[in-house]
């Protein structure tokens, strides 16, 4: 029997979209405008009915596109309201023009997205290509292994976005986590609210003794400044995310950073990975050490900013590492996350561990732990010399030949 | 040599492109018109129509120093009149107050 670790807490059987809506009518947002799509219409369903049903005073916008649901959210946003929105894939994708408006004008909008394959061809389920593809758009990224972290990377994004000044999406596995019930642990109401406390900008356009422009023009000699502000803003905001993470295990008696390690401290292999693949992972390492294979993981949860000096020191000792990406970049070479390991890896002189890049699970296509076996046995092969670390990204089971 | 004239740097500015208000009244934008508004004072009733429809706020208006009106129109601002002729549409067909004439170059 699963048993709360807050005090008050109370363990629920829920799935991850009914997790992030009950999160959405604990912070209790002054508006949330937002349109359906698969799998992450539930969420703002849900949250639809606790505004009908009287349980959250939220403003709700039913709008006639994912454009117009981050452009109401802006708007939402540079009036002085806390603003939300959710949306996956397709809808994500028609948003990307806004996604960068709301980073420039800085921000502090929260997103529940649910990773989701983009079409062509269409193509309903988990991978996360959606939200990888927005990996430069200045926005945090905070993804969840299960229904538990989505509910509580959703709690603590609203501090880490209006201490931060920037927009942030907290993501889960489509279907994967949205659609499967686990058991969780919700926080009573007045707990999540005194956590999350109010929104008080320094500038709201509603304030009309004190009026401003927004979203003016800059060319050559002002467009730079801003620009540099929004990256600089990605680092100092790994300072608030720790600090908040702090508070909310203070608070609440669950733990976060970054990343999650795993059976890191002595291990010789390790995997790197995002999401609900981490679970898998972690059955898969426990089966390993029982043979006496040191394997580990990092699972990264924080992956914008990307927590490049701490992950390279915590992989300084591996011999062999397989980074695993949900996403493709479709670049000719490696997928996202191995990019960002790798470069972090070699700024920071971490040259020994032999790195190798797998894709998988494009589209929602099964990943099980015989695959992830799989890699693991050829990383002990490539750290005990016997193997080779392959050169070119790998990708882990499709039907190519 | 000419002094360098300082600009703000990333840290001194407001996060996320805010400029204080009021900033297009020192960006003349007249120059970018190529056919004009003239306005007939005489013929002028002074229902301030292309003062409401003009994008510009580029119609000039005063109290009336007559005081049997409000406000009227005085003038046009041509540092920032774009020309686009919508005063000179919207002024009353009765009145044609407003004509759009070549601009000069
Ligand atoms: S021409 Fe256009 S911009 Fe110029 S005064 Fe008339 S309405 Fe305003
Ligand atoms: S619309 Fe014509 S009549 Fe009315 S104030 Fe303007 S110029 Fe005068």
């Amino acid at each position: 029997m699963v048993k709360p670790i807050f005090s008050k807490g109370k363990i629920v059987a829920k799935t991850g979209n009914e997790m992030m809506a009950e999160a959405m009518r604990q912070i209790s947002p002054d508006v949330v405008a937002a349109y359906p799509i698969t799998p992450a219409t539930e969420i703002v369903q849900i949250f639809s009915q606790f505004v009908a049903d009287g349980k959250v005073p939220t403003e709700f916008v039913a709008v006639e596109s994912e454009h117009s649901a981050m452009s109401a959210t802006i708007a939402a946003s540079v009036a002085g309201a806390r603003a939300m929105t959710g949306t996956s894939s397709q809808g994500f994708a028609l948003m990307w023009e806004m996604l960068y408006i709301a980073a420039g004008l800085r921000l502090p909008i929260v997103m529940a997205e649910v990773n989701r394959a983009l079409s062509a061809p269409i193509n309903i389920h988990g991978d996360q290509s959606d939200t990888m593809g927005a990996r430069d758009a200045g926005w945090i990224q905070i993804y969840s292994e299960d229904p538990q972290e989505a509910y509580d990377n959703m709690i603590q994004s609203v501090r880490i976005a209006e201490a931060a000044k920037l927009p942030t999406m907290v993501t889960t596995d489509g279907f994967i986590i949205s659609h499967c019930m686990a058991a969780a642990e919700v926080y009573p109401d007045e707990d999540v609210k005194e956590f999350v406390g109010t929104y008080n900008p320094d500038r709201k356009l509603l304030d009309y003794k004190r009026p401003f422009t927004l979203g003016s023009i800059e060319m050559q000699d002002y467009y730079f400044e801003h620009r540099y502000q929004l990256a600089q803003a990605q680092r100092d905001a790994k300072k608030i995310i720790l600090d908040v993470a702090k508070d909310f295990k203070n608070k609440f008696g669950r733990e976060y950073g970054f990343y999650e390690k795993y059976k890191m401290d002595d291990a010789e292999i390790a995997i790197v990975t995002i999401g609900s693949a981490a679970g898998t992972t972690k059955a898969v390492i426990n089966e390993l050490r029982e043979k006496g294979i040191k394997a580990g993981l990092i699972k990264i949860r924080i992956f914008r900013p990307f927590p490049a000096d701490e992950i390279a020191k915590d992989l300084a000792n591996v011999k062999a590492v397989a980074v695993l990406d949900r996403a493709d970049s479709c670049s000719g070479t490696f997928a996202p996350v191995y990019s960002d390991v790798v470069s972090a890896m070699y700024a920071n002189g971490v040259t020994g561990p032999k790195a190798e890049n797998y894709v998988y699970g494009l589209g929602g296509r099964e990943i099980d732990m015989n695959h992830i076996k799989d890699v693991y046995m050829h990383l002990d092969e490539v750290a005990k010399g016997k193997a080779q670390a392959s050169k070119t990204v790998e990708y882990i089971n499709v039907r190519i030949k | 040599m000419k002094e360098q004239e300082h600009k703000p740097t990333a840290a001194e500015l407001p996060a996320g492109g805010i400029v204080e208000a009021g900033t297009a009244a020192e960006f003349k934008t007249g120059p970018w018109r190529s056919i004009k508004p003239v306005w007939n004072k005489d013929k002028c009733i002074g229902c301030l129509t292309c003062w409401i429809y003009c994008p510009d706020a580029a119609i000039q208006i005063a109290q009336d120093p007559a005081g049997k009106k409000g406000m009227i129109v005085v003038g046009i601002d041509y540092d920032h009149c774009k020309g686009c002729g919508i005063c000179s549409r919207e002024c009353p067909p009765k009145i044609s107050a407003i004509t759009m004439e070549e601009e000069k170059k």
